[in-house]
């Protein structure tokens, strides 16, 4: 309806007032979330309390999957690899995006919206894609850094043995991630205002000092948003090794990472009620370990 | 530009400028390294994949062939797969990026029962673990006889929480209440004004979104690989991921690896070049969402 017809009748009944708009607002995702987050939980809660047999069907445990889950050395070999990784991975990306974020807010290198978009391209390329193109390039007949290794005549690099098999997954994704989260550090720098360069400039701070001192602190509380992202994304990881599998079937088995030992127990041991406890289980570690580097950040934010 | 602004000229701020570009241009070469591989490896004949260096042309350029091959093996299944990933992707991105910016305006501008507790609800469950939502919506799908279909992969996929964390926080930024007040004061309807006043205001916002979804779909493998189990519903993802398994297992008898590599490219070339040209939209937005969290 035309604006003007609105400014002649100011006291026109509406017929959406402010107390239910916002519950029509809400309605469509909240729909969505009810049925495809809410019911799904509850339902994977509810496998979890239950055991199935070939002999004596389903029956209802209690706790007992979650009491089989602590003690289950499969899944926690994989929480501790998965704590490896992070503790490898997390602050190689997020330093490297760090670093490049700054020096290129700082504007003194040459082709800065090159590097900027090129460095995020690989955000693109899904991480199924990434894992396969990299599984290529470390592979040992055919794999170009082989090809380099035998041609210089030094021993071929191997990619899958229990000491690499770790580095060379993190490489994948820091590869994928290393730009989104740059881009995220970057923006967050141009959005500080310029009025303080002005003033510490002033002040003879060299570029260096000032990236650092002023900078930096400034977008903390952005770096502690992405560190937890990045640990959530961590413990989730699943695609990258179950791509690699076939390639390195001596080092990565079906329950390298808890992810893939849900996937395996759930589909190829039809086990969906220990997959549901495991499920929880890896849940509670993503989200106590959230919670305590949050806490830690915070009390380091303001000491 | 300017926090070295002082001596642009002097030796020392030159050899800094080339020794950070240099820094630059080296992890350049390493990000471009898988795609100048699979590039490379697509113009190849598989004997070639193996035999020659890996970082450069073969003497036989088959690009051409691969991609014949690509789009007629097993009778051109991989167009199929193409086509589901766009379609897939572009409905869930879509209807998740506009149920996303209802839910962040809503949690923005209006005072409602249980707002705070809703709130913590949609950050909480971005913890959650893919598997412990996949694996239940999986069986929970399989009782209404929706698994197998397009829809098992796009209705999960409309819940994007991020997107309405995002939203709120755009709304929070965009959206003076002063105006809305006063579309109020104009006897306009809260419908109407979101319509015909908020949502154009938002559009930056709604378009960072939509990319992120799109994005985060295009890139699903674990849901597709779940419910599906027909090939011809599958998105790339998750064929080229079966067509990559049974070539290394040597089980695909025809399947070659030189396929799987041109498969690689076509599926990530579009997405870049979108990437490319929808730039402005996603530096916009990332930063957007940065200045308040």
């Amino acid at each position: 309806m035309p604006e003007t017809a609105i400014a002649k009748r100011p006291r026109r009944r509406v017929l959406v007032n402010k107390t239910i708009a916002p519950y029509l607002f809400l309605l469509p995702f909240a729909v969505l979330f009810v049925a495809f987050l809410i019911i799904p939980l509850l339902y994977a809660f509810d496998l979890s309390l239950y055991r199935s047999a070939l002999v004596g069907g389903t029956r209802f445990v209690w706790f007992d999957n979650y009491r089989r889950a602590f003690t289950d050395a499969n899944f926690w070999d994989g929480v501790i690899l998965l704590f490896k990784f992070g503790l490898l991975q997390i602050p190689i990306m997020l330093g490297l995006a760090l670093l490049f974020a700054l020096i290129l807010d700082s504007g003194i290198v040459y082709a800065k919206s090159f590097f900027r978009i090129s460095f995020f391209i690989p955000y693109a390329v899904p991480a199924v894609i990434a894992a396969l193109l990299w599984g290529y390039m470390y592979g040992p007949a055919y794999g170009p850094f082989a090809q380099l290794a035998t041609a210089v005549g030094w021993p071929k690099p191997d990619f899958f043995n229990p000491t690499t098999i770790l580095p060379a997954l993190a490489n994948i994704a820091v590869w994928e991630f290393m730009g989104y989260n740059m881009i995220i550090y970057f923006a967050a720098l141009q959005a500080i205002p310029t009025d303080l360069e002005e003033a510490s400039m002033m002040d003879g701070a060299s570029a260096f000092t000032y990236a650092i001192k002023v900078k930096l602190p400034m977008i903390v509380p952005m770096i502690i948003v992405t560190v937890i992202f990045s640990i959530i994304g961590t413990l989730q990881l699943f695609s990258e090794p179950y791509l690699i599998y076939n390639l390195a079937r001596t080092v990565i088995n079906s329950h390298f990472t808890p992810n893939f030992y849900a996937y395996t127990l759930a589909f190829t041991g039809q086990q969906y009620n220990y997959s549901a406890a495991i499920s929880f289980v890896l849940g509670g570690v993503v989200a106590i370990v959230s919670y305590a580097f949050m806490l830690a950040a915070n009390r380091g934010v303001n000491r | 530009m300017s926090i070295v602004g002082k001596n642009f000229t002097s030796a020392r701020f030159r050899r800094n400028r080339w020794l950070l570009t240099g820094v630059l241009a080296l992890y350049f070469v390493y990000t471009f390294l898988p795609i100048w591989y699979v590039i490379t490896a697509s113009t190849k004949t598989n004997p070639d994949l193996f035999s020659s260096f890996g970082l450069w042309f073969a003497g036989d350029f088959h690009l051409w062939d691969n991609l014949r091959d690509l789009f007629t093996i097993q009778n051109g299944i991989f167009r199929l797969w193409l086509w589901n990933t766009f379609y897939y992707s572009v409905v869930s991105a879509v209807c998740a990026a506009l149920f996303a910016t209802f839910a962040g305006y809503a949690f923005a501008k209006y005072d409602f029962v249980g707002k705070k507790f809703l709130f913590a609800l949609v950050l909480g469950a971005v913890m959650i673990p893919q598997t412990a939502l996949v694996i239940p919506t999986f069986l929970l799908l399989s009782k209404v006889g929706l698994l197998n279909t397009p829809l098992s992969v796009i209705l999960p996929q409309l819940v994007f929480p991020p997107g309405v964390f995002l939203m709120r926080v755009y709304v929070d930024e965009a959206i003076p209440s002063e105006l809305i007040d006063a579309g109020r004061v104009d006897g306009a309807g809260e419908l109407h004004i979101f319509s015909s006043l908020a949502f154009r205001l938002l559009m930056p916002g709604f378009t960072t979104v939509l990319i992120l979804a799109f994005v985060a779909s295009w890139n699903n493998y674990f849901l597709p690989l779940v419910v599906l189990n027909s090939s011809e519903h599958f998105p790339v993802t998750v064929g080229l991921a079966q067509w990559y398994a049974s070539a290394t297992q040597g089980s695909g008898g025809t399947l070659l690896f030189t396929v799987v590599m041109a498969g690689a490219l076509v599926s990530i070339l579009p997405v870049i070049l979108a990437f490319l040209v929808m730039q402005r939209f996603w530096q916009g937005g990332l930063g957007a969402g940065s200045v308040k969290a």
